[in-house]
């Protein structure tokens, strides 16, 4: 006979139950589920991209309506049980239906904690448990008005996260000095409080709230120390509590939740508990895999399965807020017999810190990169002696094994007169003697004694090695974020090396450097192509196959693999003639879209690669050459008409930037580099967010530099004021080369000039005239190789294999 | 096997790829720094990318659209990414290089 299982809640835990019974004993239970939410099981755990409109509810059912109906599961949507009569073994929902059960699942999962404070039930006061708080959010969010968040754990900075992303300026509100304190130390709570102000969110911590107040409805919170936050919304989310009171009232014995043994069963034999209600060995769990744990053993004892036991185990924390990592696991409390491992990397916000006790993990905590993570979540739970590779563990699993990894290696083979210090002149020996001979320890003691390092900072990786040689265990430099996974050395360890030791070809980088892999990626080579091109420009004979699509072919790469090309139209100057020269050659090729672009010139887009040669043939006759819309390298300079006609203009901007950009044009960059003049303060080029801008004032030029209007909007800065357009073009141009010589790959100016400061690179351009002067000079050499057409080389066939297919075939055999 | 001739391993810069055109679509031909040659489908399991315009580097590619890294000997994506593309048989005799295109052919008949 099959017998009655009833359930009392239909979250994950119940949800992931029934698919192990149904598996393990499909017909022995006629099931019953009694549902408070008038819906069907959906993973909880996704409501945060819910709020934030990542995902819509659809998207997050488990189970459907279908399933229940397929498996012949009764399922009474938004009953509420009331009573349970143990002696008759019957429950009654809030609606007056009356079920009898064999077997009872108790999974009413957990309530909310309300904070008793005045106010609290206002309409506007919410909490965030389930679809309904979700739902009510979002219409608050209509509003874009003032919402204030009280509780900054997990559930609270997601609810944030998603009411901003919203529209609603949010104010976290959290008693704690650090966020998320209970799984995360304070320096990752505080690398976790700037991401989150990053993205426009406040955060007030040691914030104890005395009151809610509003005239019918919230108008604001007030803390104990009597500041006013106005809100139009408030939500909770201080934690929760199981939800037990069913339970209590039939006499089940309750703790902090509803207790269970090891197999899930209550006090009652009849009855079993499980999910976020369930206290099992003291403890009680919110987060999903020891639910599913519960599920699962709840499941095989439904069944008279296996004899699976409910062992605590640590669950790690992850934050489902969209480009914030986070990950937490087990305990990471100082102590006496604790050691621990750490690594930082302020300008990549990176944090990591494994505890160990006895050579083992037993706790970690991960920010900004955490793909490491359940590495050291399965080191933990084995219990792995890491002693072996201790040295390396922090960096992640990629770093183990393979001998090759002696980060010191390269720096040690360096010759004594290698230079270490571009800007100050420094060698290998002068700092190694320095550390000897002067008893140096620090990087500090180095940069005082030697200036190296001292003033871009780009070699301190390779002045820290050098510590690390001389000092041994002794020292202990800061990690550095590798390149990408083929070398441990970063960027600006490279591009030093690849000086001092005169490497002038990939494979010689690879092999000098010890490069873990045999020809790189995606990602490092065409970093390596770009530093060899910028640091040889005569003698190194540029990598193709190195090179991005968009570089190698001159055009750029759209979705469907067609591509599209950007002739240069000088300074945004363009006539009749070239017009019409653009207009036919749409004509000829049947290009389907012709868009004018951001940087004042004309973007063919959907032409076919087998056609670029002879797109650039008719457009070459007309006068035209490559707008380089696609490289990482000079892209336009946008003008506008200054003296020539605008009744404003101070001076020349068009025929300046006309000049530039015939300076200019051919050079290879860290990232692409987009200029403007602007004839008059009223700034009509917009050369305020440019990488380089000039405003044309009455008194002559003002230079500006590292301003951004892409991911990143920020204004620029004034590296000077220059009273000749000469100046100006000089000063221009050595900034672009002192870029050039320094950035790392991908690295726009603004961020270039973020790490560097302001004040050195006013000091090398501005105030410096002889090193002005030679940034000039090298850029100026690099250019007499440079400045060459690359359409007009593909139209006499360079690279000819490039756009013809290798060989048709099959078609014939198709045909028959 | 029927092999079609397809050309000469010259015709591949090294670490590149080079286009077959046939009736089912595009076939990507590359052909690794040590001189190994594989082809696969000129389609990312992702989102349809051309990979024969990718970066190639060990015996893979990297998609120009989106970065995946796709293995040239299985044509199963690297990484955290899950998808594959077709592999096809190349045979290398001295210079020249032949294709089993009958994979294909099943695949239009």
């Amino acid at each position: 006979m099959t017998e009655k299982l009833v359930i009392i809640g239909n979250g994950m835990a119940p949800g992931r139950m029934l698919e192990h019974l149904l598996e393990a004993a499909p017909d022995r239970y006629a099931v019953i589920i009694f549902n408070a939410e008038p819906r069907v099981n959906y993973d909880r755990i996704m409501l945060s991209p819910v709020l934030s409109g990542e995902k819509a509810f659809e998207e997050i059912v488990i189970h459907g309506d279908g399933w229940y109906i397929k498996h012949g599961i009764t399922l009474y949507k938004g009953h509420r049980i009331v009573a349970i009569d143990r002696e008759a073994k019957t429950v009654t929902s809030d609606h007056g239906v009356t079920e009898s059960y064999d077997s009872l699942v108790i999974a009413t999962g957990s309530v909310p904690f309300i904070i008793p404070v005045p106010g609290k039930d206002l309409p506007g006061v919410l909490t965030y448990r389930d679809l309904d708080d979700v739902n009510a959010m979002l219409l608050a969010a209509q509003s874009r008005a003032k919402a204030v968040v009280i509780g900054g754990g997990l559930l609270g900075l997601e609810a944030a996260a998603g009411l901003k992303e919203r529209g609603m300026d949010v104010t976290v509100l959290h008693v704690m000095p650090t966020l998320m304190e209970r799984q995360l130390d304070p320096a990752a709570g505080y690398l976790l409080q700037k991401a989150v102000e990053a993205r426009g969110i406040k955060i007030m911590t040691k914030a104890n709230t005395k009151a809610i107040f509003g005239n019918g409805k919230v108008e604001g919170v007030e803390l104990m120390d009597g500041t006013i936050i106005p809100a139009t919304l408030v939500v909770m989310a201080v934690g929760i509590r199981p939800s037990i009171t069913l339970a209590k009232e039939a006499g089940l014995e309750v703790n902090r939740g509803i207790v269970v043994d090891d197999r899930m069963r209550t006090s009652d034999p009849a009855i079993m508990a499980l999910g976020e209600c369930a206290e099992v060995g003291g403890h009680v769990y919110g987060l999903v895999a020891p639910l599913y744990e519960m599920a699962r053993i709840a499941a095989a004892r439904l069944a008279d399965g296996e004899d699976r036991r409910f062992v605590h185990s640590d669950t790690p924390t992850k934050l489902k807020v969209t480009g914030i990592d986070l990950y937490s696991l087990g305990d990471f409390a100082d102590g006496e017999d604790r050691e621990e491992i750490i690594l930082r990397d302020a300008s990549a916000g990176i944090y990591k810190r494994v505890v160990l006790q006895d050579n083992r993990i037993i706790g970690t905590v991960l920010f900004g990169e955490t793909a490491d993570g359940a590495w050291f979540n399965d080191l933990k739970k084995k219990a792995t002696d890491i002693s072996e590779m201790r040295d390396t563990l922090i960096f992640g699993q990629a770093f183990q094994g393979g001998v090759s990894s002696d980060p010191l290696a390269a720096v040690a083979a360096l010759a004594d007169d290698a230079e270490i210090c571009g800007c100050n002149g420094v060698c290998k020996g002068k700092i190694t003697g320095a550390i000897t001979g002067k008893g140096l320890t620090g990087l500090d003691d180095v940069r005082a004694h030697t200036k190296a390092s001292a003033s871009c900072g780009s070699c301190t990786g390779l002045v820290e090695q050098l510590l690390k040689l001389k000092l041994g265990e002794a020292y202990n430099p800061a990690a550095v974020q590798p390149m990408c996974g083929c070398t441990s050395l970063g960027h600006d360890d490279v591009r030093r090396l690849i000086k001092a030791k005169g490497l002038k070809t990939i494979p010689a980088i690879m092999q000098e450097l010890e490069w873990k892999t045999s020809c790189g990626c995606a990602k490092c080579r065409p970093a390596l192509n770009y530093y060899l091109v910028c640091d040889w420009p005569d003698q190194y004979a540029d990598d193709y196959q190195s090179r991005f699509i968009n570089e190698r072919v001159h055009a750029n790469i759209q979705k469907d693999g067609t591509y599209s090309v950007v002739p240069r139209m000088w300074g945004g100057v363009t006539s009749a003639g070239e017009l019409r020269a653009i207009a036919d050659v749409v004509d000829k090729f049947e290009i389907p879209m012709v868009k004018v672009t951001g940087g004042q010139r004309i973007d063919m887009l959907g032409i076919r690669k087998e056609d670029l040669p002879a797109v650039w043939a008719d457009l070459g006759k007309a006068g035209f050459v490559s707008g380089h819309a696609y490289a990482k390298g000079l892209r336009t300079v946008k003008t506008c008409v200054g003296t020539d006609w605008c009744r404003f203009g101070t001076q020349d901007s068009t025929g300046l930037g006309i000049r530039i950009e015939k300076f200019m044009w051919g050079s290879w960059t860290p990232a692409k580099v987009k200029m403007a003049v602007s004839g008059c303060p009223r700034n009509c080029a917009e050369a305020t967010c440019k990488d380089v801008g000039v405003v044309c004032v009455d008194s002559g030029y003002e230079i500006h530099f590292a301003g951004a209007a892409g991911l990143d909007i920020k204004g620029t800065e004034v590296l000077g004021l220059v009273k000749t357009e000469d100046e100006a073009l000089e000063v221009i141009v050595a900034l672009v080369q002192m870029y050039r010589e320094q950035a790392r790959y991908l690295e726009r100016i603004y961020k270039w000039a973020k790490r560097i400061g302001t004040a050195e690179i006013k000091r090398q351009i501005l105030d410096d005239t002889s090193k002005r002067k030679a940034y000039y000079e090298r850029f100026v050499f690099s250019q007499k190789f440079a400045q060459v057409d690359p359409w007009s080389e593909r139209v006499s066939g360079k690279d000819k294999h490039e756009f013809r297919p290798m060989a048709s075939v099959g078609f014939a055999e198709a045909a028959e | 096997m029927n092999w079609i001739a397809i050309g000469a391993i010259a015709d591949i810069p090294r670490r590149g790829a080079r286009c077959v055109e046939t009736p089912q679509g595009k076939i990507a031909v590359f052909r690794t720094a040590d001189d190994q040659v594989f082809a696969i489908e000129d389609h990312c399991p992702h989102k349809g990318g051309p990979l024969s315009q990718g970066i190639v580097h060990g015996v893979a590619v990297t998609c120009p659209l989106h970065n995946w890294v796709i293995s040239l000997e299985t044509g199963k994506a690297l990484g955290a990414d899950e998808g594959a593309v077709r592999t096809i048989p190349v045979r290398v005799d001295g210079e020249r290089l032949f294709i089993a295109l009958e994979a294909l052919a099943s695949k239009a008949a």
